[in-house]
């Protein structure tokens, strides 16, 4: 219907537009403000209609369906400046429906100009890339039969591509699509359900496929590279998820149009993401979910206990309080069903049912397949990769099952990172990397879906591994198990001045007592035995792993002292020194700014272990001259008894 | 052939209950309670040790031979049970438990 009603109006409020144009314009732009709002987009067109005064498109969603025209993001931004939306700062409708007018324009190769609208203009194409939407479903005609264009969807597997690839890739792909083969975007869109964070907007749109005409409009919003007002990463997000709304919309248009239960046939696409998520919950494909694990899951998707009772119900086939895969990928699918607007079936579909689902998707190959395919479309540049992060992100939602909201930061991303992910490494890395991105974009034109973002986030939260204590430098965590060099070189420098002074300074002690001769030879044993039973007694950790070598050490302090005398003291000062020079090659290597920490933390410690050695040494040998002593005195008085009798 | 069917909880109170929408539907409601009583003073006699499944039907308040239709009920009501999304102590708001219900009482009527 490209009446010329319009024709000749003036730009901007005083557009006129025909009625084909009117009626695509109202949807699109409920579509957008649904996004936003979630107040007009929820009605029918012809409502949306009623009141679009009342409504503003959200940007997001906007720059989706922007970008899904395929123009340039040059003439994008120029059709924001031109349609007033840069002027007031969103796309009211006035706005929004000059934009789309030129973006018709633009697309019928007319400049970029006011003056273009006043004419007899098509209306734009929105495509959503993906070829499977085409290949599944070819029949346009019965759904477009009175308008000769209408904005569909082309879903691509690279819809999800950042925009700029979008933008080439429908390019390319536009050609392929004529006015009348809208195709819709059915299965792609419909496995986007899950993705998409916009369930409401599905709500919305499934309530607006229940006008038939409209079934094809499920036009993508792609952002607008730079410009629509959205950070350069919002527009992807909102591209991706008005894309998955719309496509979850247009799916279940082109589904009940086409199918009779085609509501309730699951994509690949969703198929495999309910495979992730079951992966998620339980690893092993052929097991069961528990009953519990199960309700903690399809708790998050925010739907009330009741109908969630009835989705199991409906789902647990054979009643035994647990989940197969099928069964569980039925109770998803009816989730996600219901989440979008659709009222629960009485009974379970046949295409929900158990074993429809084991014969349509045998397990072990379709995922292996999905997971490759995935992996394949998973583009090595980052908008690619973003977008499928998108879809997986979407995936990660439905996991999380709120709808993502949440503005997710880089942090974010990494913490969903390291949050369990199902057993793709490398999709749900990227995923991981992408779903916040994916999150945020979907939540900013989604910001009235799912406060399910908050739980997201906790759930995100809460997935996140808690970071680890930071690791106790290694100094201290490996003192125990330091070798006996590190021990000592570190601590050599610094303990060996102190390990070097005590041997000084306790050799003039045994000096006195070796000058005795008597106790001389008491005092070696003794002091050979106080070494030792230091080295035994004492718990330094050079004494644990070092039985011998500790008690070297001591021995040599000690040994000058009741060597002192003998001539070993020289050999042990030999040894000494030979041992510092020994030493210093280590200090002098480990004088590095972490391992002279580390050495003088060694070090510190191994003088409080030798002050500690030294101590007992020293109570010990208060003791042994004590009784060194008391012998004195007693030979003393023997020798004092003997005198006399000589003197008498 | 039931003109009305009754889960009633531990706690006496019922989890479910519905009757043929006829009129006397709070005699039957009254006639639920007295015969709590009979089951009260049936499982009293009883003693812990013979309670096994089949007993639990508590060999029939009086003489009936709709066997099946408690099975049915128990069946289904196990089926409730599984749910993991139903909390014991709530009514029970199953579909599939209503139908089973509506089914064997659609016979009277």
């Amino acid at each position: 219907m490209e009446t010329a009603a319009g024709g000749g109006c003036g730009s901007g409020p005083p557009l006129l537009l025909s009625e084909g144009e009117q009626q695509c314009y109202s949807e699109l732009f409920a579509r957008c403000a649904g996004a936003a709002g979630g107040g007009p987009g929820l009605g029918p067109p012809e409502a949306a209609r009623a009141a679009p005064g009342a409504a503003t498109a959200a940007a997001g969603p906007v720059a989706d369906l922007f970008r899904a025209s395929q123009l340039p993001a040059e003439t994008l931004h120029q059709i924001t400046e031109l349609c007033g939306a840069k002027r007031v700062g969103y796309f009211g409708p006035t706005q929004f429906y000059v934009a789309l007018k030129l973006i018709a324009a633009a697309q019928s190769g007319l400049p970029v100009r006011i003056e273009s609208i006043k004419c007899e203009l098509p209306l734009p194409r929105f495509v959503m890339s993906k070829t499977d939407a085409e290949i599944r479903f070819g029949n346009p005609p019965e759904l477009h039969g009175t308008k000769v264009q209408i904005p569909y969807l082309i879903t691509e597997k690279n819809t999800f591509k950042r925009m700029d690839d979008e933008d080439k890739q429908q390019e390319t792909q536009s050609p392929t699509m004529s006015p009348l083969a809208s195709p819709p975007s059915s299965p792609p869109h419909y496995q986007r359900v899950p993705l998409s964070h916009g369930y409401s907007k599905l709500r919305s749109s499934a309530e607006q496929m229940h006008p038939a005409p409209y079934e094809a409009r499920q036009p993508l919003v792609q952002p607008e590279g730079p410009s629509s007002g959205g950070p350069g990463a919002k527009p992807p997000r909102h591209q991706a998820s008005l894309i998955r709304s719309f496509s979850v919309e247009r799916e279940l248009q082109d589904n009940s149009s086409n199918y009779p239960d085609e509501p309730w046939r699951i994509t690949e696409e969703q198929r495999e993401y309910y495979v992730n998520q079951f992966r998620s919950l339980q690893p092993d494909p052929s097991s069961f979910i528990s009953g519990s694990v199960a309700k903690n899951f399809f708790t998050k998707s925010k739907l009330s206990i009741p109908e969630l009772s009835y989705i199991w119900e409906l789902s647990d086939a054979d009643c035994d309080g647990a989940l197969t895969l099928p069964e569980f990928c039925a109770a998803f699918h009816l989730i996600v069903a219901r989440k979008n607007g659709y009222p629960l079936p009485e009974g379970l579909p046949p295409t929900l049912q158990p074993e429809y689902l084991q014969a349509a998707f045998p397990k072990p190959k379709w995922e292996c397949a999905l997971f490759d395919s995935y992996s394949e479309s998973m583009p090595a540049n980052q908008q690619p990769r973003d977008l499928n992060r998108m879809e997986k992100l979407s995936i990660k939602d439905m996991a999380d099952f709120p709808v993502p909201t949440q503005d997710v930061t880089c942090d974010d991303k990494q913490a969903l990172k390291s949050a369990p992910d199902e057993a793709l490494p490398k999709d749900v890395s990227e995923d991981s990397a992408t779903p916040k991105d994916s999150n945020s974009l979907k939540a900013r034109p989604r910001s009235r879906s799912y406060s399910s973002t908050s739980i997201e986030e906790a759930m995100k939260r809460g997935e996140d591994p808690p970071t680890p204590p930071p690791r106790p430098q290694k100094t201290h965590s490996r003192a125990s198990s330091l070798d006996l060099n590190k021990v000592f070189q570190p601590s050599v420098p610094a303990s060996k001045s102190g390990l070097l002074p005590p041997p000084p300074a306790l050799p003039p002690r045994p000096c006195p007592a070796q000058a005795e001769p008597a106790s001389e030879a008491d005092l070696h044993p003794q002091l050979s035995r106080a070494p030792s039973q230091a080295a035994e007694s004492s718990p330094t950790k050079k004494d644990i792993p070092y039985s011998q070598p500790p008690s070297k050490p001591i021995r040599r302090k000690f040994r000058p002292e009741n060597q002192a005398p003998e001539n070993q003291e020289p050999s042990t000062t030999v040894g000494g020194p030979a041992s510092v020079v020994s030493v210093k090659p280590h200090p002098t290597v480990q004088k590095q700014s972490s391992k002279q920490k580390k050495a003088i933390q060694t070090a510190i410690r191994k003088n409080k272990e030798a002050n500690a050695v030294l101590a007992r040494l020293n109570s010990e040998l208060q003791q042994q001259l004590k009784e060194v002593h008391q012998e004195r005195i007693a030979l003393e008085n023997q020798l004092e008894q003997l005198r006399p009798v000589t003197v008498l | 052939m039931a003109v009305c069917v009754a889960v009633i909880a531990k706690e006496n109170y019922p989890l479910y209950i519905r009757s043929v929408p006829t009129e006397s539907e709070l005699q039957f409601h009254y006639m639920v309670h007295t015969s709590l009583d009979v089951v009260d003073e049936k499982v009293s006699a009883m003693g812990k040790a013979l309670v096994d499944q089949r007993e639990l039907y508590l060999g029939l308040l009086y003489p009936t031979e709709d066997y099946k239709m408690f099975r049915k009920l128990h069946n289904s009501y196990t089926d409730v049970m599984c749910n993991p999304f139903y909390t014991p102590g709530d009514r029970i708001q199953s579909r599939a438990f209503d139908s089973m219900v509506t089914s064997m009482m659609v016979q009277v009527c």
